[in-house]
């Protein structure tokens, strides 16, 4: 019999758009060679929504919906960025107690985010349990969210120059009481987790990103610090009052994606300290006050002033159909949220509608350099990694 | 870091590349320098290798569109640099022709950033090995960031159950798109007619 060599080929699947492992509206192209994956081409916009060009006509007030759809883990984060850069435009300051109540969200965002990431991370492994205990918190939390803004999710709650509303010293002493339990539950997680070797297998040594490939490539956040970098945007370029809060950075040190899960575990814990911080100072008697400038070209007016005042009336009117003007300029702003470094970069043109508003997002760098973290790993690796990079599809595609 | 160190960072990097760099100005506690779109991969290269600025963290790529300017895009680029520090701004000028060198031989993560550029406003982008749309539809047609772009766009999808398939069909909006213009006419808005007032005929 004539036999011919027979010709090799490698092989093409596409993983998603419906992967539950995907994390949302991911599609990879995959080409693999054997089991080894040779390529990765990750199709994104699935879930494009021009964000960027509907808040060009909207005015910064009605822009900042449209954050808490970024992230949608970690909404207040988003925010948190627009409303510095609108407020480094106006030139404002935020009084201390809107400043504590910003500072205390956006930690309850990166505790929300992270038990997401860590426990979904975990089942994209195999694990079912860890999302049962984890998710069970983040309802906790989510109701703080709703106990504050009136929303579990698309909260809205951030204001140029503040935040909406001031919080009843019930959910403040609520939150407090949040904190201890919540800690048992991040060491039942680790318990599960941390020396587990099924997850040790499948995490350690996987993905593993230099420093200088993690600047290159453009990684903030937990990205940057699992491979070594001390590098925080609280602590380098401190914004509100992080400056003085007390908690310590947690960094990697093979760059690999159990680094990045053992972080973010340690992260959850610095937050609960920062939130005690936040809560000790809310209750202190500098801590109390207004919780938006009192500016009314800025902030509306209290409801029960507009009743009596006419001028209060004229300002409600006026901030609610025509909005703030804000100054000429242009200005970059980065938060330090859950997934590594949120920037927004803004031109004002002077009108009361931004004029352009770039978003940056971080995991849009992040899932960018899929193929070149996945080449030459296992096929079952790519869940893994892309668990690891925590990939949340509203704000890669915006 | 203060703005007379960051005006100083700004006349260093001027003065090192003449020709590249055009001029800076420090806004907002920020650092902004203009560049020359052509010479953009000289500067960047500089400004990760050069000791005294080492901004190597790649942040992010955008353009803006200012329709009535001559060169129609800004191209905007960020840079961190964590030894400083501090961040810098880099704008060069380019229009929908202008062919703006690719970054991504210094920078490998500038691939998608100027993919979306390249997609949601048209600027072109030279050296780039694999410049598909990134973030629109499968055969878009258009860069919907450019101001001249309609926010409503021009197609529309729907699943047509006869066909079994989704079809794309021409916008049909049973409500016109309200843009309300809400710039006081009693500071300094320039109309030629007042809104709802077309029948008084043009201002006196």
């Amino acid at each position: 019999m004539n036999e011919q060599p027979e010709q090799l080929r490698n092989f093409t699947i596409n993983f998603g758009p419906q992967h539950p492992a995907a994390h949302g509206v991911l599609r990879l192209v995959l080409e693999l060679d054997g089991e080894v994956v040779a390529r990765v081409d990750p199709h994104i916009g699935l879930l494009h929504r021009g964000t960027e060009k509907l808040i060009e006509q909207k005015t910064y007030l009605q822009a900042i919906p449209y954050f808490d759809r970024l992230d949608y883990v970690a909404p207040m984060n988003q925010e948190h960025a627009f409303c510095l850069a609108a407020e480094k435009l106006l030139g404002i300051e935020v009084p201390r107690r809107g400043q504590l109540i910003r500072v205390l969200y956006c930690e309850i965002g990166r505790i929300l985010s992270h038990l997401l990431n860590v426990t979904t991370q975990a089942m994209d492994v195999g694990a079912l349990t860890p999302p049962l205990w984890g998710f069970e918190e983040r309802e906790k939390l989510m109701v703080f969210y709703e106990r504050a803004s009136g929303s579990r999710m698309h909260a809205a709650f951030f204001r140029v120059g503040g935040v909406h509303q001031d919080l009843p010293q019930k959910l403040v002493d609520d939150i407090e009481a949040w904190c201890d339990p919540f800690l048992k539950v991040v060491e039942d997680l680790d318990r599960l987790l941390t020396a587990n070797r099924i997850f040790k297998q499948r995490n350690v040594d996987i993905g593993v990103v230099s420093l200088k490939e993690a600047w290159e490539w453009g990684f903030s956040g937990v990205m940057v610090r699992g491979s070594g970098a001390a590098w925080d945007l609280r602590k380098s370029q401190p914004y509100e009052c992080y400056a003085e809060m007390d908690f310590d950075i947690p960094i990697g040190k093979n760059g690999d994606c159990y680094d990045r899960y053992l972080i973010r575990m340690e992260e959850m814990r610095q937050s609960v300290r920062i939130m005690r911080q936040c809560i000790q100072k809310l209750n202190a008697p500098e801590g109390k006050g207004p919780v938006v400038v009192e500016d009314n070209k800025v902030a509306p007016p209290r409801r029960g002033e507009m009743k009596r005042s006419m001028e209060a009336l004229i300002h409600h009117f006026k901030l609610y159909t025509e909005g703030v003007h804000v100054p000429a300029g242009e200005v970059y702003t980065a938060v330090e949220a859950p997934k590594g470094e949120f920037g927004v970069f803004l031109i004002s043109d002077g009108t009361n509608k931004p004029y352009k508003c770039k978003i940056r997002a971080p995991g849009f760098a992040h899932l960018q350099a899929m193929d070149h973290i996945c080449r030459g790993h296992l096929l079952a690796d790519v869940s893994a990694i892309l668990g690891s990079l925590d990939i949340v599809f509203g704000e890669v595609d915006r | 870091m203060d703005d007379a160190k960051l005006d100083a960072l700004g006349q260093t990097i001027v003065s090192a590349l003449p020709g590249a760099a055009i001029g800076h100005s420090v806004a907002f506690n920020q650092l902004t320098v203009d560049v020359e779109a052509s010479k953009i991969v000289e500067v960047v290269k500089y400004l990760r290798d050069d000791p005294n600025c080492r901004f190597i963290n790649f942040t992010d790529i955008t353009a803006a569109d200012y329709p009535a300017r001559e060169k129609r895009f800004d191209v905007i680029y960020h840079f961190l640099s964590p030894a400083l520090n501090t961040r810098i701004r880099l704008k060069a000028q380019a229009d929908e022709t202008t062919q703006v060198p690719s970054l991504i031989e210094v920078f490998p993560g500038a691939d998608w950033f100027e993919r979306e550029a390249y997609d949601l406003y048209g600027v072109f982008f030279v050296g780039h090995p694999d410049m598909r749309r990134l973030l629109t539809d499968y055969g878009f047609e258009g860069h919907p960031l450019r101001k001249d772009f309609p926010t409503t766009g021009f197609l529309e999808v729907r699943y047509d159950d006869q066909e079994k398939r989704v079809v794309y069909e021409p916008v049909r909006l049973n409500q016109e798109f309200r843009k309300f213009d809400f710039l006081s006419p009693w500071e300094g808005a320039d109309y030629p007619v007042l809104p709802g007032d077309e029948k008084a005929g043009p201002k006196a």
